[in-house]
Formats: C-alpha cells, sequence, structure tokens
C-alpha cells in the first residue's frame, strides 16, 4: 500500500501545484490532476526510472452530464516493474482539448479517438483525429448524456448511400 | 425480355412455370454471409445433423452473383447497412430474402442510433424467422415455406419485376 503511494508522492514533488486529489478505494489508487500538466505528468511517470508507468492499459472518457467541467479522461497505467496499477483523471469541460498522449503511449492512437467518437472530447497534437467506430460524415457523439439512444433523426426513413 | 415475353398469352405458361419453378425451388443457393451470433445457427443448419442439404440449399456461395436466397443472420447495423444493400442488388434476379432472428426482422431488443430496426427498411424481405437466436429447425421450416411460396410463382409476375427494374435505370 505505502508502495503505491510512491507514484502519487513523486508526481506531488514534481508537480506540486497540479494534484487536485488522491483517493484510495479497495486498493486501487485514483489521482486527479490539472487537465493542462496530463502530458508532462504521463511523460514523468512513464519515464522515471522508479516508476515505469510503460503499459496504457485503457484510456476513456465519462461524461458528468449537468456539473460543471462536464467530461472526464480516465487513463489506467500499469507498471511492469513493480507490479502496480494506476488511475489518473482529469476533469474536461465542453469544447477544452486535451494534449495527446500518443507519442508516449502508442496505444494511446485508438483509444483517443474513440474517446473523440464518442464523447467529442478534442486531442491536441493527435496524429490522426478522425472517428473510429462510427461512419464517417455522422453528426453527434451517442455517448453523451443528452444524446437521445434512439438517435435524433429515429423517425426518418432510413436509406443506406450504396 | 425473356421466354415469359412469347408464353404470357399461351396455355403453355402453366407447364413451364412448373418446371422453372420445381428446378429453382430445390436449388436455392444461399450468400454466404452472417452479421452477428445468428449467423453461427445459420452456419450449424449445414452441418450433419440438420442437414440443409436434404432441401438443396446446401451451395453457399461466397460470390452474391451466383446467389439466389439472402439470409441476413444478425444484427444489421446502420455502417453495415450500405454493404448489405449492395450485396443484396448485386445478386441477380430472381433473389429472395430470409429475415432470420429478432434483430433482422426488427432491431430486436437493439433500439438505438446504431442499428437499423428491421431488414425490410432497407430490402424486400420474404420470410421472417423470429428468435434469439433462431433454432435450426426453424430456417428449414423458413427454407419449405420460401419453396411453397416459389412454386406458386409465376414467370408473368418476373416479367413486372424486371420491367420495373428496367425503368429504375
Amino acid at each position: 500500500m505505502a508502495e503505491i503511494n510512491i507514484a502519487v508522492k513523486k508526481v506531488q514533488e514534481k508537480f506540486p501545484a497540479s494534484v487536485l486529489e488522491m483517493k484510495t478505494f479497495r486498493d486501487e489508487v485514483n489521482v486527479t490532476v490539472q487537465r493542462k500538466d496530463i502530458f508532462e505528468i504521463c511523460k514523468f511517470l512513464y519515464s522515471d526510472p522508479d516508476l515505469q508507468y510503460q503499459m496504457l492499459a485503457d484510456l476513456c472518457g465519462v461524461d458528468y452530464f449537468p456539473q460543471a467541467p462536464r467530461f472526464e479522461v480516465v487513463y489506467l497505467l500499469y507498471s511492469f516493474k513493480n507490479n502496480h496499477r494506476l488511475r489518473v483523471k482529469i476533469k474536461v469541460g465542453e469544447g477544452e482539448s486535451v494534449l495527446s498522449v500518443e507519442s508516449i503511449w502508442k496505444a494511446a492512437d485508438w483509444l483517443e479517438r474513440e474517446a473523440y467518437d464518442l464523447f467529442g472530447i478534442s486531442f491536441a497534437n493527435h496524429p490522426d483525429l478522425r472517428r473510429i467506430l462510427l461512419w464517417d460524415g455522422y453528426e453527434g457523439h451517442p455517448l453523451r448524456k443528452d444524446f437521445p439512444v434512439e438517435g435524433p433523426d429515429f423517425d426518418k426513413p432510413f436509406i443506406p448511400e450504396v | 425480355m425473356g421466354i415469359e415475353t412469347y408464353l404470357e398469352k399461351t396455355p403453355f405458361l402453366p407447364y413451364l412455370d412448373w418446371i422453372v419453378n420445381w428446378g429453382r425451388k430445390y436449388s436455392i443457393w444461399p450468400v454466404t454471409f452472417g452479421l452477428a451470433c445468428c449467423a453461427l445457427e445459420m452456419i450449424v443448419t449445414s452441418s450433419a445433423t440438420w442437414d440443409i442439404s436434404r432441401f438443396g440449399s446446401e451451395v453457399f456461395r461466397p460470390s452474391p452473383r451466383q446467389a439466389d436466397l439472402m439470409i441476413v443472420a444478425g444484427t444489421l447495423t446502420k455502417k453495415m447497412a450500405p454493404m448489405v444493400k449492395r450485396i443484396y442488388e448485386q445478386m441477380p434476379e430472381p433473389k429472395w430474402v430470409i429475415a432470420y432472428g429478432a434483430c433482422a426482422c426488427s432491431g430486436g431488443v437493439f433500439k438505438t442510433y446504431s442499428v437499423v430496426q428491421g431488414v425490410d427498411k432497407i430490402l424486400p424481405v420474404d420470410f421472417y424467422v423470429p428468435g434469439c437466436p433462431p433454432r435450426p429447425e426453424t430456417l428449414l421450416t423458413a427454407l419449405v415455406q420460401l419453396q411453397k411460396k416459389i412454386q406458386n410463382e409465376t414467370l408473368a409476375d418476373r416479367k413486372n419485376v424486371r420491367m420495373a427494374l428496367e425503368t429504375e435505370e
């Protein structure tokens, strides 16, 4: 338990103003950091010799619709060296963009595209930010809480373009 | 125009119908084509236990141009719909469609933005097979019903289909 906190402690030392909240629930460490520092923090977690979070297990978006910073981007990291896991979160408002971590973990490429496709969170410096699951030309972001589950054009006839 | 144009007003047409339909109904070749979990039930229908070849339909064709029957087995998403419609249009006349499974019939449980609410929204469907997924026997039932339907068709009707297609272009 105390060992896992090393990561949080080092991040706090390196970025004192950035760590907003730190929470441990059932041995899972959650850290909420500032949006603008996410790239630097990820780079530090990846490259620090004591931490070496070299695997990005998942990257996903969350929508807390009525709240003020509407979205949350969650990074699930894993360190092969220490066998530790870490969950890093940032709050993102509507229309704000996040620095892409694709240059750190290649795995972030498609994961960020998925978050962009379904939530509309834009990632700056991403090499190829376009829709990954829905087709080109689709309007809207379906996993947003204010998106109707049947789609906005449910009553209209569906005509596929062949 | 085909031979039916010349035979339409003669008493020979019912005999020609009978022979042509008899040949058609025992050699319905489906397209090799499955969209979701229902496809596995369709595949197992061609296995030894259910043996779709008893009804002359064991020749699953990889090319739509050599097929008569499209078994839409599974959830049709809106992203997939253009491809399915295209495969259907590539099939030569006469052609038939079986909507196999709840999703293909009506969208099933997926009343969502990404799923076509039944393949009849984009294709003319001859038989609906409900179930989630349906048993292989129900596919065989649909096939036998389709054979009965084909036996009752007449080439005179097919002429109308062909004329409708030609005027469309």
